[in-house]
């Protein structure tokens, strides 16, 4: 099937397998490798990304149904070489280890603000519920949210 | 920056992390690259009796399927280097011979132009099994006529492994009391968020081979696999690119691995390997599950005496490098923070149908800590005396270091005393009794505990090692002035990119900006001795140290001379060279480090460049310990727990990078609480993994950790010139006990003596409702001493 997807502002339009997924589509046909496959269920959320503005797991999304939408992914969050408030937060607070669950954590940090403005502790977990951590026992990530939360121009 | 040793730099490693530009395995793509998949059993026990490929074969796109008999000769599997006197465990090979001994066992290889017909095509390859009966479980595993797991090992104990430390029976005779407890500690599955995976890639021209892999240790798989797969060391390259998280599950050598390096060789194209979550859960090792009954010679005032621990430990179906050493270092440490007379321990090492158990964090000293944690509470309710009292009579103390427990290791410094000092005031120790007493006037189940540890890392020196316990780091002034870090370390998110480069700019004298350090490829770093077991920093960061005064050393012949003085003269102070008070006349780096390359002007016999390289051999392990305290809230109708508050206090020596170190100890904590509340592996009767994937093996997630509230002591270590302890395995270590000791106090008003991890609502809604469970420690008196 031929679809046209714009990702991170620019389109690519591609005959796909219909069975691609989304995120097999920006690793392998866009070259976007900053999105991780951790599970391939859904379940650890390192895949997610921004389609149409809403936080999706696109391990267990079809290309197909990306047809026509806007997606972003982390490598199109820094804007002209500055980092995003959920990415600088991540840098100051040590919210990152190994990394492989970052770009899924900073994709759902930035949906999360975008709801929230100013979430509590326990508004940012519950909407961090979706993604799995492994290294960093999260503390340091609810902090970095809060921490983008705080520098976020009201 | 400068003069940053000791502060909460932000990490160098963030920016590409934080931005999606850096490069794990799966990102890696090479020309012409082929993707291969694993047939796998699925049956725990079973012989093959035949496989058929040609459909697979078949499939357009599929360039090779192979099976045991295809790959088996060519490439051997790595062999346990601990294996015990007189050990019995099974051959094991790269691909399942003629039968298999648990699910997931690698049956035949698939490859493909493309990962997702490679994936096709398993299911096209036909496996015909006899099913054999499964062992899984260990204590069933060791009675008489239990099925075997290798039948022709005529057993399923694979080893006993004895230490007797100081005098146990001394101990046992002078005890009024003779305590007895059976405890569990519950297998676990690692799970790093990446799995595991691997590009190969064989050069033809130069027969030379690539490895890519997502591993903790690149040089130990170059130094194993020549043997393994007949390619010459030199001709060996093994690059850990970023890797997302070990924990001890990529402190190993897998089959795949080895399988790959023999599938580049043989189709002469690149082949890539990225494991599923499914295969990481059941073809990844496993941690702990070690079944122990103690008993503990205590006199009437809290005096411990002596341990006797007769333990079982489920190895799993076969040997990983360290399968078999992972259950002896819980000897090591049992006495913990304790003064005893003795030890007697006994640890059995049996085969089951499950996947093999190696390190995974904390290896094998959670299991101590937990065991010797609960313990001390047992002793204290017991005898009907504090815990914080039992646990002060017994410690080391301060002015005993460096102390020899009878565990047989010599612990390097401590302070007990201290850390616990430190983390009752920060917990408010009495008012967190005051508010759990007046939450049970309510009717609710609250508890409070403690655990005080003291484990064994930064391995080691040589002499305890089967590889060499040193590590190797290079530091190279460029002729910029700017300086290149080089570490045999292969950090692999716990940010010694960041650290070490404190540790050389604080040492140079330069701006942290203008070091680079590099790792994780044997082409870069020639020697090292990677990253597992907290020795990272202590080891490899030292090493770095120590080239640093090399190159101090050097420089000052090279500007003695061209300050025309002597080096004796010649002081060096923030990044200059001077002769002693004529600061005005300084050379710099750059200046120097010009002099030295372009190599005009040099003093007679010396060498051009400003380079050195170091290897540093610890003269012991570091014993880094601390005291973690718990608050919960069960639920009374749910029998869910809740961490109402958490207190860590730990002491790892000096801290480089606090920032980095509160990290470490935050993830080891969550670790733990996963293996305390949520995490269960679940092998069904017919060894089928049941728990195979984040929807039933529960990591924790952000809403089950407590906000922490962090303190430290610093107590630095004589076993190195830093004086740091590491510090990775240490929230692993600590936790867990704590948290079990909170369970218990909390559920020690229905009568609750102990209770096995992990304390999932299930398990704890039964220990509230199951009246006839109890009580689980058993008593003896002796001497007339009657409870």
């Amino acid at each position: 099937m031929k679809i046209t997807v714009r990702v991170n502002g620019t389109s690519t339009e591609r005959e796909v397998e219909p069975r691609l997924l989304l995120v097999q589509f920006l690793r392998e046909v866009c070259g976007l490798t900053g999105t991780h496959v951790g599970c391939e269920t859904s379940l650890c959320g390192a895949c997610t990304v921004l389609v149409d503005g809403q936080a999706v797991k696109s391990c267990t999304m079809l290309a197909v149904q990306a047809d026509g939408a806007d997606v972003t992914t982390i490598e199109g969050l820094a804007k002209n070489g500055d980092l995003h408030p959920v990415q600088q937060g991540f840098w100051e607070c040590h919210g990152l280890q190994c990394g492989f669950c970052t770009p899924g954590m900073i994709m759902a940090g930035v949906q999360l603000l975008d709801r929230n403005a100013r979430p509590s502790r326990e508004d940012i977990c519950r909407g961090l519920d979706g993604n799995l951590c492994r290294c960093t026992g999260y503390s340091h990530i609810i902090d970095a949210i809060a921490h983008a939360a705080r520098s976020r121009k009201p | 920056m400068k003069n940053v040793v000791g502060k909460p730099v932000k990490r160098v490693e963030d920016p590409r992390l934080i931005q999606g530009k850096a490069t794990y395995v799966d990102d890696l793509s090479l020309p012409g690259m082929l993707h291969a998949a694993v047939v796998r059993s699925p049956h725990a026990h079973a012989r093959i009796t035949a496989i058929r490929t040609e459909a697979a074969k078949a499939l357009p796109g599929v360039k090779a399927v192979l099976t045991g008999a295809d790959v088996n000769p060519h490439v051997t599997m790595v062999s346990s280097p601990d294996v015990m006197p007189g050990q019995k465990s099974p051959k094991h090979t790269v691909l399942a011979q003629d039968r298999v001994y648990y699910v997931g066992h690698a049956v035949a290889v698939v490859v493909a132009t493309d990962r997702t017909i490679a994936r096709d095509a398993l299911d096209l390859v036909e496996v015909d099994y006899d099913a054999l009966p499964a062992v899984t479980e260990m204590e069933k595993a060791i009675e008489k006529g239990s099925p075997l797991t290798h039948p022709e090992l005529g057993t399923n104990v694979a080893y006993t492994w004895d230490l007797q430390g100081g005098d146990a029976a001394a101990g046992f005779k002078a005890a009024d009391r003779v305590l007895r407890v059976r405890m569990r500690h519950p297998r676990v599955i690692p799970m790093p968020i990446e799995p595991r995976g691997c590009v190969t890639s064989w050069q033809a021209g130069d027969e030379s081979l690539t490895m890519w892999t997502s591993t903790q240790i690149p040089h130990l798989i170059r130094m194993l696999l020549p043997k393994l797969i007949g390619v010459p060391e030199h001709k060996l390259r093994i690059v850990a690119p970023e890797v997302g998280g070990g924990f001890g599950a990529k402190l190993n050598l897998y089959p795949e691995e080895l399988i790959c390096c023999h599938l580049t060789r043989r189709l002469g194209l690149p082949v890539k390997w990225i494991e599923s979550r499914r295969e990481n859960a059941a073809t990844t090792i496993h941690g702990r599950d070690q079944i122990g009954d103690y008993e503990i010679a205590v006199k009437k005032d809290g005096t411990l005496l002596a341990i006797k621990s007769r333990t079982l430990a489920d190895l799993g179906s076969y040997l990983q490098m360290g399968t078999p050493a992972i259950p002896t270092l819980t000897g090591l440490m049992l006495p913990g923070c304790y003064k005893l007379r003795g030890v007697d321990i006994k640890v059995t090492g049996v085969h089951t149908h499950k996947m093999a158990t190696d390190a995974y964090r904390g290896a094998g000293r959670p299991e101590a800590t937990f065991t010797i944690e609960r313990i001390m509470d047992i002793v204290a309710a017991e005898l009907e005396l504090d815990p914080i009292e039992v646990r002060v009579h017994n410690y080391v103390k301060s002015t005993e270091f460096p102390f020899k427990s009878v565990g047989g290791v010599t612990y390097d410094s401590g302070d007990y005393a201290g850390t616990l000092k430190k983390a009752m005031t920060l917990a408010g120790w009495e008012k967190l009794h005051k508010d759990r007493d007046a939450a049970r006037r309510d009717g609710k189940l609250c508890g409070v505990g403690l655990s005080t540890y003291v484990e064994i890392c930064s391995f080691g020196p040589s002499s305890m090692m089967s590889a060499g316990g040193w590590e190797w780091g290079s530091v190279r002034v460029e002729m910029s002035g700017q300086a290149t870090v080089i570490t045999g370390a292969t950090p692999h998110g716990q940010g010694q990119e960041t650290s070490f480069a404190q540790i050389a700019a604080d040492r140079l004298g330069i701006d942290m900006a203008d070091v680079t350090v590099l790792r994780g490829d044997t082409s870069v770093a020639p020697y090292g001795r990677d990253t597992y077991g907290s020795r990272a920093t202590a080891i490899g960061g030292t090493a770095i140290l120590m080239c640093a005064d090399k190159i101090i050393a050097k420089a000052k012949i090279l500007a003695a001379h061209l300050l025309k003085s002597t080096p004796k003269q010649l002081e060096f102070k923030g990044g200059r060279f001077f002769v002693r008070g004529k600061t005005a006349k300084a050379l710099t780096w750059k200046e120097l480090a010009s002099e030295a390359y372009n190599a005009r002007h040099l003093p007679k016999g010396f060498e051009p460049g400003l380079e050195a390289s170091s290897f540093f051999e610890p003269p012991n392990c570091t014993f880094p310990f601390g005291t973690h305290i718990a608050a919960v809230e069960i639920d009374r109708d749910t029998g869910e727990v809740q961490i109402t508050k958490y207190v860590a206090v730990d002491d790892c020596g000096n801290r480089i990078n606090p920032l980095l170190v509160e990290g470490q100890i935050q993830g080891g904590i969550a670790h733990s609480i996963g293996q305390a509340l949520t995490e269960r592996t679940v092998y069904g009767e017919d060894g089928q993994l049941v728990t195979g994937e984040f929807m039933d093996y529960a990591l924790p997630r952000a809403s089950d950790i407590p906000a922490y509230v962090m303190g430290m002591t610093v107590t630095p270590s004589p076993s190195n010139p830093m004086g740091v302890k590491g510090v990775g395995e240490a929230g692993t270590i600590g936790a867990a006990p704590a948290i079990a000791n909170a369970v218990v106090d909390a559920l020690s008003t229905l009568g609750v003596r102990h209770l096995d991890m992990p304390f999932t609502p299930e398990r704890v809604w039964r220990a509230i409702h199951d009246t006839a469970s109890r009580p689980v420690v058993g008593n003896e008196s002796k001497k007339g001493v009657k409870k």
